[in-house]
């Protein structure tokens, strides 16, 4: 015996079966994150068992001292920083592709990536402090404060009259080329001990990874996605088209601007402390949206799983492929993540994008 | 009822002056309006006007209705959104605020709306799946679900088929009745706008013409001071009027 409802009621009926798988999705997500830090934690050059390791992590005060530092102040600040930064990047690539209609945008796309490459490069290089206060954080704190001016050019060129979100995209590629020159060009001129230097943290890594490291992005994160999370509605009714949104009542030039603000410090800082990681800001968010579709209400904390499950299977791998030796993971990040979603993109055809 | 009434309404795109003096007697909600004008008469620029979208000299009278009960819907209809048809409509309901959370009584809104346009069973759909026409009566859908009192669409049959147009017509002819809004529509078939609007709005030379009942207003001397057409309107054998084409007037229509 079938159920009795009516024709016009069986749309929400279907709607609920929607909402409900992905709720399950984010699960499954959730899980398989938990699952990738546990592996995580449990590699690295130091051979230590699964159970040993687990056993440090939940009881640290029984376990050796030795290994209670690699497990707790090494390789569990790394599993952390990339959860952070994985996640960080994917929303910040989710909302810049979501305000600016692109589905290219992304923080490494629109040169917050080379500018912090450049910041980073000029504290490696001439030894220059933009903020000469915490000379021992200076390669950081340049990072971000070149970042940051990137993306304040951006964002200060977005508020004028007239500016479309083509401009904005053009403007993005055309600070990418820009910032590599000026990188090309101190790396030009760089003694060979500071040119290395470069060349490593332009790769992308997470081995220099703390728990203030970790801190500093998890409260950024802590600070944007309410922000993001109470706009929800209005950031996908954009997707709608501007006009479209406007007419929904949605302030379309307002939240562009707050949600670029936002978006540039959400880059800027993960950034600033591991280098390039340039693939996560486009494949997280398209992963999600494949998965969950663009209702923000799935789509934001879809695309933060996302990231963050690439970044931390990413560090499995770049530590399993070679024994002993840990990859830089922005080479992984490339490697194994444009296959993989290339073939997520060729498989999925869907025709949003 | 719910009355819309303009004074001296005027639009500017830069130094370019769209709009001058634009003047209408109150306009009565609960049936159909239409408006009518050349290309890039100012029809969309009217409707942004009214919709508080741009800024002008001259006021919107509004009685019976606030300012929030005004939905425009404009004309594009590029929604590539991986979302399906249900999510795209719910997101236009709760534009208005309230929490993640859906209660019955939305979800039912939502059901109405799509039933009210005969797309229920596009429900599922994803928006880049669908063709030009469906998309344009889903928005249409996500125009009606907040049961607005004054809507103002921009072209919502020109990407329709004969049936389509027919049933689209039909159901915002039966929302108006029943809500009592004041719905104005822009359109470009004269046949359809006599055949289903009680009211005509004509905007040409950078204003308002003359706004009235439809046949009052649509004669062959405003058609031809409209569009530089020469037309006749007559009876068809059943009592309808239709507008029939006989040619571009000698004189062309001045440049506005």
């Amino acid at each position: 015996m079938t159920s009795i409802t009516s024709d016009t009621a069986a749309p929400a009926f279907a709607y609920r079966g929607l909402v409900t798988r992905r709720i399950f999705i984010l699960a499954l997500l959730a899980c398989l994150l938990i699952l990738s830090v546990a592996v995580d934690v449990s590699l690295g050059p130091a051979r230590y068992s699964v159970a040993d390791v687990l056993r440090t992590l939940v009881s640290p005060t029984d376990a050796d001292v030795q290994m209670r530092v690699v497990v707790w102040d090494i390789r569990m600040p790394m599993a952390m920083l990339a959860v952070t930064v994985g996640a960080s990047l994917s929303l910040a690539g989710a909302q810049m592709q979501t305000i600016l209609a692109n589905p290219l945008a992304s923080p490494f796309t629109l040169g917050l990536s080379a500018a912090a490459s450049f910041g980073a490069a000029l504290a490696m290089v001439l030894g220059v402090a933009l903020f000469p206060a915490a000379i021992s954080l200076m390669v950081p704190i340049n990072a971000f404060l070149m970042a940051m001016a990137a993306a304040l050019l951006i964002f200060g060129l977005s508020t004028l009259r007239g500016v479309t979100v083509e401009t904005i995209i053009l403007l993005g590629i055309a600070l990418v080329f820009s910032f590599n020159a000026a990188l090309a060009l101190l790396q030009y001129f760089a003694s060979e001990q500071a040119l290395s230097a470069v060349v490593f943290w332009t790769m992308g890594s997470l081995t220099k990874a703390t728990w203030g490291k970790v801190a500093v992005t998890a409260v950024v994160l802590a600070l944007c996605v309410p922000l993001f999370a109470r706009r929800a509605w209005a950031l996908t009714a954009i997707r709608l088209g501007e006009a479209r949104a406007a007419a929904m009542g949605v302030p379309v030039r307002r939240l562009r601007l707050e949600a670029l603000f936002l978006v540039s410090l959400l880059a800027a800082v993960p950034v600033s402390f591991v280098g390039t990681i340039g693939f996560i800001g486009i494949v997280g968010p398209h992963v999600a949206r494949l998965l969950l579709g663009e209702d923000q209400r799935f789509f934001l904390p879809g695309a933060m799983l996302a990231g963050a499950l690439i970044l931390s299977a990413t560090s499995v791998l770049s530590k399993a492929l070679l024994p002993g030796a840990v990859l830089p993971i922005g080479i992984i990040t490339a490697l194994v993540g444009v296959p993989f979603f290339a073939a997520l993109i060729l498989t999925k055809g869907r025709k949003a994008w | 009822m719910v009355t819309l009434q303009l004074e001296n309404l005027g639009a500017r795109y830069g130094r370019h002056e769209v709009l001058s003096k634009a003047t209408t007697p109150p306009i009565r909600g609960g049936s159909l309006t239409a408006l009518v004008g050349a290309n890039a008469a100012g029809k969309s620029t009217l409707f942004r006007r009214i919709a508080g979208q741009m800024r002008g000299a001259g006021t919107v009278r509004l009685s019976g209705a606030a300012a929030d009960d005004l939905r425009y819907m404009p004309q594009d209809t590029g929604m590539n959104a991986a979302l399906t048809v249900y999510e795209s409509i719910i997101l236009a309901l709760k534009q208005g605020g309230g929490g993640w959370r859906l209660s019955a009584s939305e979800l039912t809104a939502v059901n109405d709306a799509l039933a009210r346009l005969g797309i229920t069973a596009l429900a599922e759909r994803q928006l880049p799946e669908l063709s030009g026409g469906q998309r344009q009566v889903v928005s249409i859908a996500q125009t009606l679900v907040t049961r607005p009192r004054v809507i103002l669409m921009d072209e919502p049959t020109s990407a329709l088929d004969l049936y389509r147009q027919y049933e689209v017509l039909e159901a915002l002819q039966s929302y108006a009745a029943e809500s009592g809004a004041v719905m104005i529509l822009a359109l470009h078939d004269l046949n359809q706008v006599m055949r289903c609007s009680a009211t005509t709005i004509a905007l040409g030379e950078g204003s308002i013409l003359a706004t009235g009942p439809t046949l009052e207003v649509l004669t062959p001397a405003m058609i031809r001071r409209l569009y530089g057409i020469n037309s006749r309107v007559e009876r068809c054998s059943r009592g309808c009027a239709m507008m029939i084409v006989d040619g571009p007037a000698e004189s062309k229509r001045v440049a506005v």
